[in-house]
């Protein structure tokens, strides 16, 4: 693993945290975007050049265009709000690095390596051939999906869209 | 493998809704608005009958035209004929009773057209044999549910939303990894490719792992305890509709198949995997049934039940023999008759007393005769009583589970079974028997999209029953031949 690697994976973890630990949802929507395009640098570096640019066109894109959205639609919580908010968010978070330590203490403890070798990065294949011959039933899953959301954001939201 | 027809007409059973949806949506909304139950209504029948007597549904080369854009690669076994039946059965019940329910033309419009993208959503689950489009499925089943969920726009119903979202994001991500590390493992998706993949593989700790992983997130799916802490508040805060459509079959569909499905055709059956299966099952026969003596909510009684009777399924599928499979496909059949049963005839109670208060409400048989008695029927069949449905498939497991040589759980799921019966027995003494409460003079009967979907689940659970000596041999064991397939 080089420098740059180890750089973009302390990245990748910074704003992921950042994402979840910031109070403005507005930021956090902001943070899950750059926490996407951070992957997207990722998936170039693993030779995923499709993936990395589904990751960036869709995840850092589309759904951040979606999460605004519907973010500007909400109202902002009072300062009182804010503040019982982050004293409960706090309470709920504090276990979490002791997890984690836990778990790589056992990593190491027990000597876990799990030989995983990694397929070769399927650049042969076409993207055409790949979306509608071989996936054609994820692509009408995925439609699906979308379909599905929009008519969450109808019925959710609507009445306050009339507001 | 089956013919052109046969693909045809499975392969319309995702196309159908979801082009059904579009449609509906089109310019002339106001004149589609009334059209969608009718449309909703011919799908669902259509689904019906295709999947009890395929050789009339001929005319389904007609929808040939799809099969110039879409190839889908479908396997359809017994096992996937029984959920589509189910599906069929339960989601035509569920929008009759939204139909009875909503005043609002717009909002039961909405409801349909979720409910079809559901329907679309289930129906690929139950067909697809490739572990990443079984992902894709669910999660339309997921966002299709949390919408449902908080249909109401309360705050109850919210707080069900949110919870049943997040526990269903951990296991999308736990499911996901597993995924992606048998993608690592194998190559390929396809469940053919990934069964061979483990059996080869040199790396034991990883695919225990994954293994793992996979079965924490079917079981949070499923609901089973220790993982049901979403379902008792998002059964009973949930409408009345969407209650019966996620106690009926949503979860069994998204859950309980994908584990017998993914175990079955994937994973195989080992020693420690059979002692989780029985194991969690066991737990959840049990407890589920002892919180659920515990309640005075009737739709959380029945949520409690439903985990109770779901862990009696995961037992007959941890037997690992046919005969075990065969008995937890059909309590997976009969459980999602008599649970939207008793979650219709919830709604009834609900919709026409305005409680679910179980200690507020008696007598109500006298004003609901057709809802009581449909009540006693859903009951008996839950507890395993003769000659009805739930006590042949109860029989079933039973015989697996001792035949298997694991006479303590044998022991324990008929224990299960006693305190099935002794709080179904305290729901009908409280609410439909004894003297008529206060306040409930006025009560009447429900109407007749609430009264006919329960006659049609009373006429299956008890037809099924009476003729299950037919039904043992064309159905029953037939299922249970698709063990390591």
């Amino acid at each position: 693993m080089s420098i740059f690697d180890g750089i973009t994976l302390f990245s990748l973890v910074a704003a992921a945290l950042w994402t979840v630990m910031t109070r403005s949802l507005l930021r956090s929507a902001i943070g899950l975007a750059l926490t996407s395009a951070i992957l997207t640098v990722i998936m170039f570096r693993l030779n995923s050049p499709l993936a990395a640019v589904f990751e960036l066109s869709v995840c850092s894109g589309l759904i951040s265009v979606l999460f605004v959205s519907v973010i500007s639609l909400t109202h902002p919580l009072t300062i009182q709000e804010v503040i019982q908010h982050m004293k409960e968010r706090m309470a709920r978070f504090w276990v979490l690095p002791f997890l984690v330590i836990a778990i790589g203490i056992t990593l190491i403890l027990f000597n876990i390596k799990p030989e995983i070798r990694l397929p070769a990065p399927e650049t042969v294949k076409d993207v055409r051939v790949v979306m509608w011959n071989l996936r054609q039933v994820d692509v009408m899953g995925q439609i699906i999906i979308l379909l599905t959301g929009a008519f969450g954001v109808v019925v959710l939201f609507k009445e306050r869209i009339k507001k | 493998m089956f013919g052109r027809g046969d693909y045809v007409m499975y392969s319309s059973l995702i196309l159908l809704p979801f082009f059904a949806v579009i449609i509906l949506n089109l310019p002339l909304r106001a004149f589609m608005r009334k059209a969608a139950l009718w449309v909703s209504l011919f799908i669902l029948l259509m689904q019906i009958c295709f999947i009890v007597y395929p050789a009339a549904c001929s005319f389904s080369n007609s929808l040939d035209i799809f099969g110039m854009f879409l190839k889908f690669n479908f396997v359809v076994d017994n096992l996937s004929r029984v959920l589509l039946f189910c599906i069929g059965v339960v989601t035509l019940c569920s929008i009759l009773v939204e139909k009875y329910i909503i005043d609002d033309e717009e909002r039961l419009f909405n409801f349909i057209n979720i409910s079809l993208l559901l329907l679309a959503g289930m129906n690929g689950i139950v067909m697809l044999r490739d572990i990443f489009s079984l992902y894709v499925f669910i999660e339309i089943v997921a966002v299709g549910s949390f919408i449902l969920i908080g249909f109401n726009k309360d705050i109850h119903a919210f707080e069900a939303a949110f919870k049943y979202i997040m526990l269903s994001v951990i296991s999308t991500v736990m499911m996901l990894s597993a995924i992606a590390l048998l993608l690592i493992l194998a190559g390929g998706t396809s469940f053919s490719v990934l069964s061979a993949a483990l059996k080869s593989s040199p790396d034991t700790l990883l695919v225990s792992f994954v293994i793992g992983i996979f079965l924490c997130a079917a079981f949070i799916k499923a609901g089973l305890m220790p993982f049901h802490g979403w379902l008792p508040d998002t059964y009973s805060e949930a409408p009345a509709a969407v209650s019966v459509l996620l106690a009926g079959i949503v979860t069994k569909t998204v859950g309980v198949y994908v584990l017998i499905r993914v175990v079955n055709s994937v994973f195989g059956f080992d020693d420690p995997l059979k002692y989780i299966l029985l194991v969690v099952g066991a737990v959840s026969a049990v407890f589920g049934a002892l919180a659920a003596l515990g309640q005075s909510d009737f739709k959380r009684m029945l949520a409690y039940s439903s985990i109770s009777q779901v862990g009696y399924i995961i037992m007959g599928l941890g037997c690992a023999t046919e005969l075990g499979l065969a008995g937890a496909v059909f309590h997976l059949f009969n459980h999602s008759i008599f649970k939207s049963l008793l979650f219709v005839n919830s709604a009834a109670v609900e919709f026409q007393t305005g409680t679910r208060d179980m200690n507020k409400l008696s007598g109500l048989a006298e004003k609901m005769p057709i809802t009581g008695t449909t009540s006693v029927l859903a009951l008996l069949s839950t507890a395993g009583i003769p000659p009805l449905s739930g006590f042949w498939s109860k029989l079933i497991i039973v015989i697996a589970l001792w035949t298997a040589g694991f006479y303590l759980f044998a022991m324990i799921a008929i224990l299960a079974s006693v305190l099935t019966l002794a709080y179904l027995l305290s729901m009908q003494r409280r609410v439909f028997f004894g003297k008529l409460g206060e306040g409930l003079r006025e009560v009447k009967e429900a109407g007749p999209e609430i009264v006919i979907p329960a006659l049609l689940l009373a006429l299956i659970l008890v037809g099924v029953g009476l003729f299950f000596p037919f039904i043992i041999n064309a159905f029953v064991f037939p299922v249970g031949n698709i063990l390591g397939g």
